[in-house]
């Protein structure tokens, strides 16, 4: 590939107090990339999504999006706020518990980011909010506040709100773990269509078939390194590590049960 | 038994008219001014920056551990040789007295805003928000909404702690049906209209914040 890659991180490592989180690990997202990040809970995956917006900040290492890119480590100063601040402004997250501002309606907040980061004009925010709104299928609800909405309706406002800011890549941290079983399938097509427009994304999962179908490649972490990465397909059907096969394993036996 | 006689409380009444100006306009002083130093304080109480948090924390406990009449006659009388500077009654009342309440209102500030998830200020964060933003634009409006009855339960106890103004001369309402009693030698006609007056002031406002209290538990 003749590009320079979207998202770049190299030997990136992360100790919380004892328990080291992250092992020098390297990863490359293409633009337009859809890169499932899977694997056992406490192997890293969602601490490495953090470090990719900063909301964890690495001990050691580089993290590059887009433009911008911080350096790690004893020697490096830590990037100050205003630094971190237009850096996670590059990047949309998506969160697990979909942190929703319960004291704003659904419009608002879509139109934050719009309007305190991007300091847009109010009427363009608007449109551009009720423009997302509309494309996550939520039009109707935009004077609603969050409260009132279902886990699912949740969720498509939180990537809505992301998106107003326009992002150069979406972060997903586990989207639909926290959703009934019946409403996993309408944030996921929400994610689907994105793929397909071309977001880079790093998605955080425990759909392992949502990986094989959207993914063009699944990475498998285990104790804060990298076992196994390449094409979803691949990684999934055939996986080559034994580790990444007794995952899986584990996976196929739970979904028949 | 003893004849009550509650008719010369009548021609006291103006006495007891200023004493109450005075003691509200000492509440709303101190209750404005600890406000504010409650939520400096507050604020700082939950900053990245260590000495901040350590300064904030020595003047919560100094002032949550000492007796609010002993701060008000040490402002009085002590600060002034300390600091070679000449105070009012009013102005150290109204020092000590705001400094005392900040102290409580600093806990309550700290408290509500820990209250709030962490993932609010995640969210703000990950749109680019400054943490300054997210403090202002989602942390802080939902906190406060958290902080209101506490606070105004604290502001209830500073009024009623306006009375111990009184032993700096200051003519509040206790210090004004004091006067009126000597005058009078009616005592227990006049310290028990004083106190009906604080209750009447008072009770409105714990009903109040009752009510509020029912009406957040079912916003939540």
């Amino acid at each position: 590939m003749s590009e320079q890659p979207m998202i770049e991180v190299a030997a990136l490592s992360k100790t919380f107090g004892e328990n080291t989180v992250l092992r020098s690990v390297d990863l490359k997202v293409a633009r337009g990339e859809v890169v499932a990040l899977i694997g056992p809970s406490g192997s890293g995956k969602s601490t490495l999504l953090r470090c990719l917006n900063l909301l964890v900040v690495p001990d050691g290492g580089r993290v590059r999006v887009g433009e911008l890119s911080f350096a790690f480590g004893s020697s490096a100063r830590l990037p100050g706020t205003q630094a971190l601040a237009k850096f996670r402004a590059a990047t949309g997250m998506v969160f697990q518990q979909f942190n929703l501002f319960p004291h704003m309606t659904v419009l608002a907040n879509v139109m934050e980011g719009p309007l305190t980061v991007r300091r847009m004009a109010r009427p363009a925010a608007e449109t551009l909010a009720r423009s997302l709104l509309a494309k996550v299928g939520l039009s109707d609800k935009a004077e609603q506040y969050p409260s009132r909405l279902s886990g699912g309706q949740k969720q498509r406002v939180a990537i809505a709100r992301a998106l107003a800011m326009e992002p150069a890549v979406m972060l997903f941290d586990e989207a639909t773990s926290a959703l009934d079983p019946e409403l996993v399938g309408e944030v996921l097509g929400v994610m689907q269509a994105l793929a397909a427009e071309g977001m880079t994304m790093v998605i955080v999962t425990h759909e392992i078939a949502f990986a094989r179908e959207v993914a063009d490649r699944v990475v498998f972490l285990r104790d804060g390194v990298i076992l196994e990465d390449g094409p979803a397909r691949q990684v999934i059907d055939s996986p080559r590590e034994a580790a990444t096969q007794a995952f899986l394993s584990h996976f196929h036996r739970q979904r028949e049960a | 038994m003893y004849q009550w006689d509650f008719a010369v409380v009548w021609s006291y009444r103006w006495l007891f008219v200023n004493g109450l100006g005075v003691t509200l306009a000492f509440t709303l002083a101190i209750v404005v001014l600890g406000l504010l130093a409650g939520l400096v304080s507050g604020l700082a109480r939950l900053s990245s920056f260590a000495p901040l948090r350590w300064l904030s924390q020595g003047y919560v406990e100094v002032f949550r551990c000492t007796p609010v009449l002993v701060q008000l006659v040490w402002f009085y009388y002590a600060l002034p040789m300390l600091a070679g500077i000449e105070m009012t009654a009013t102005t150290a009342g109204i020092l000590a007295l705001s400094l005392y309440g900040g102290a409580f209102y600093s806990e309550i500030v700290r408290g509500g805003i820990a209250s709030i998830e962490t993932g609010q200020s995640e969210a703000a964060l990950a749109l680019g928000m400054t943490p300054a933003q997210s403090m202002r634009r989602i942390v802080l409006p939902q906190a406060l909404k958290r902080m209101v009855p506490p606070l105004m339960n604290q502001s209830i106890i500073q009024l009623k702690n306006t009375s111990l103004v009184s032993v700096l001369a200051v003519p509040d309402l206790l210090y004004q049906g004091q006067a009126a009693a000597h005058d009078s030698y009616r005592p227990l006609e006049i310290y028990t209209v004083v106190a009906v007056i604080y209750f009447v002031v008072l009770f409105p406002l714990t009903l109040l914040v009752n009510r509020l209290e029912r009406r957040l538990a079912r916003a939540d």
